[in-house]
């Protein structure tokens, strides 16, 4: 139990011990830690970013598809009322053309029977004048009583 | 096992006493073992000590060559085993031995950044050495106290070769760590306040006055309280882990003493020296620990800068 050189020893001893540990442990141990720590930091924050951007694509994705749809729904609403446009105006062509074609057969049947009812007319006449004749026979002179028969005609 | 010549009390005396390298002085009588002079020294010689006597005769200039050994040994044991791991390491997945290290060195730094807010990168190194090596210098207690004494006494031919393996329990080894500490405390007081600084840090505390005459009446006591507050933290370092150490050793070497007395006794020490060694292992680690933190805390207020100071 006495004190001697032994302290001495163990003092310097201590000391390069403490500068040994300084130099050529604690740095390099160090560095290697504190670069790991980063590289940690590093990769949470990536992945943090990766995530954000995820939704960020997602949420894009999304709202595209959302415009997508709505520009469908309006295309086909348009052509839904194109075409009751088309058959709209179709409709209105064929009533106009049916009213033109029954207008022109109208018109042609009213000159046929005016057609027809002037030969009736000339028919009847001719037909009267050939019974009176035969009824009256010789009483009755053409030339005189022509024009009461004509009368008569135009009177039918 | 001690020798069946040898009395308990020589026996644990012999567990208490360096391997001495000293000075003994010219007309020194060297003594033999039955207590007759065995040989006058007819001038100033530089010899291993043959017994206790001896060793305390030598005085100063002696030097404790087992603890020594053991203390440097064991420090350039981890100090070569981290550097080689430190050599390696890299910032990837670490494996194996680099693992450990790392939760070493991880614990030290959070205990360092816990209690040392100023800058210095010694402080951290200088708390890893004081960890580690009063760590494995503690651990050599756990060997059985014979084994080592008892291997060297076959490897020299000398029975009663003296050999002590825990260098904690050498006061010279404790309180040389203890004193380094309080001259870096010193270093770094100066260095970082100046000689000024140290001065004034001795002399206007505890008490200040504002007014100068009053404070020069103040300046005896308050250095007489500052001397003893600073010469007792080196002490109390060094001591409070010599003693935790010696007491331990003490009873490692008084429950050894039991092997000799018969079976019975023997079986009981060998579960006395279990028990004891499982509780030694906290006081091992615990001792470390206590001896890093003061050290961390004392070098903290070696750096501090009182606010008063700052006003100055």
């Amino acid at each position: 139990m006495n004190i001697n050189l032994t302290l001495i020893g163990q003092s310097i001893s201590f000391l390069f011990f403490v500068w040994f540990s300084y130099k050529f442990v604690w740095g390099a141990i160090r560095t290697a830690m504190d670069e790991r720590e980063k590289q940690i930091a590093d990769g949470l924050d990536a992945a943090d970013r990766a995530g954000r951007d995820l939704e960020l694509a997602q949420e894009k994705a999304t709202k595209q598809l959302r415009e997508a749809k709505a520009e469908a729904a309006t295309i086909i609403d348009a052509a839904n009322k194109r075409a009751s446009q088309i058959v709209e105006e179709a409709k209105d062509v064929a009533r106009t053309e049916g009213e033109r074609l029954k207008a022109a057969a109208e018109a042609q049947i009213e000159q046929d029977v005016n057609r027809a009812k002037e030969q009736l007319r000339s028919q009847v006449a001719k037909l009267a004048l050939v019974g009176a004749e035969k009824v009256l026979e010789a009483s009755i002179d053409e030339s005189v009583h022509k024009d009461m028969v004509d009368k008569l005609a135009a009177s039918l | 096992m001690a020798g069946e010549s040898q009395s308990t009390v020589g026996y644990i005396q012999h567990h208490l006493t360096n391997l001495t390298y000293g000075k003994l002085p010219a007309g020194y009588e060297r003594l033999d073992e039955s207590g007759h002079v065995h040989e006058v020294l007819t001038q100033d010689t530089w010899t291993l000590a043959h017994s206790g006597a001896e060793a305390s005769d030598m005085g100063f200039m002696a030097i404790h060559v087992d603890s020594m050994l053991w203390s440097i040994g064991l420090g350039f044991l981890f100090l070569v085993i981290f550097a080689r791991i430190a050599k390696r390491a890299h910032s990837g997945v670490p494996r194996g031995a680099q693992n450990i290290l790392e939760m070493i060195i991880g614990f030290i730094d959070q205990t360092v950044k816990d209690g040392f807010h100023h800058k210095n990168a010694m402080i951290a190194p200088m708390a890893l050495t004081i960890f580690m090596w009063i760590l494995l210098m503690n651990t050599m207690d756990l060997v059985p106290v014979d084994w080592i004494p008892a291997f060297m006494g076959w490897v020299t031919g000398n029975p009663h070769f003296f050999f002590k393996v825990v260098p904690t329990t050498d006061p010279n080894v404790t309180l040389g760590m203890g004193f380094t500490v309080f001259g870096l405390m010193v270093y770094f007081t100066i260095a970082k306040k100046g000689f000024m600084g140290f001065v004034k840090e001795l002399t206007l505390h505890p008490f200040h006055s504002p007014k100068w005459y009053v404070n020069i009446l103040l300046v005896p006591i308050n250095f007489a309280l500052e001397a003893i507050s600073w010469i007792s933290k080196p002490i109390s370092l060094g001591l409070r882990l010599f003693g935790n150490m010696y007491a331990g050793e003490m009873i490692f070497i008084l429950i050894a003493t039991m092997f000799g007395a018969g079976l019975v006794l023997g079986i009981f020490a060998g579960v006395l020296q279990w028990a004891w060694a499982v509780f030694h292992i906290l006081v091992i680690t615990l001792q470390a620990f206590v001896f890093m933190v003061l050290t961390i805390v004392y070098m903290a207020t070696a750096h501090q800068i009182e606010e008063e100071d700052q006003f100055h």
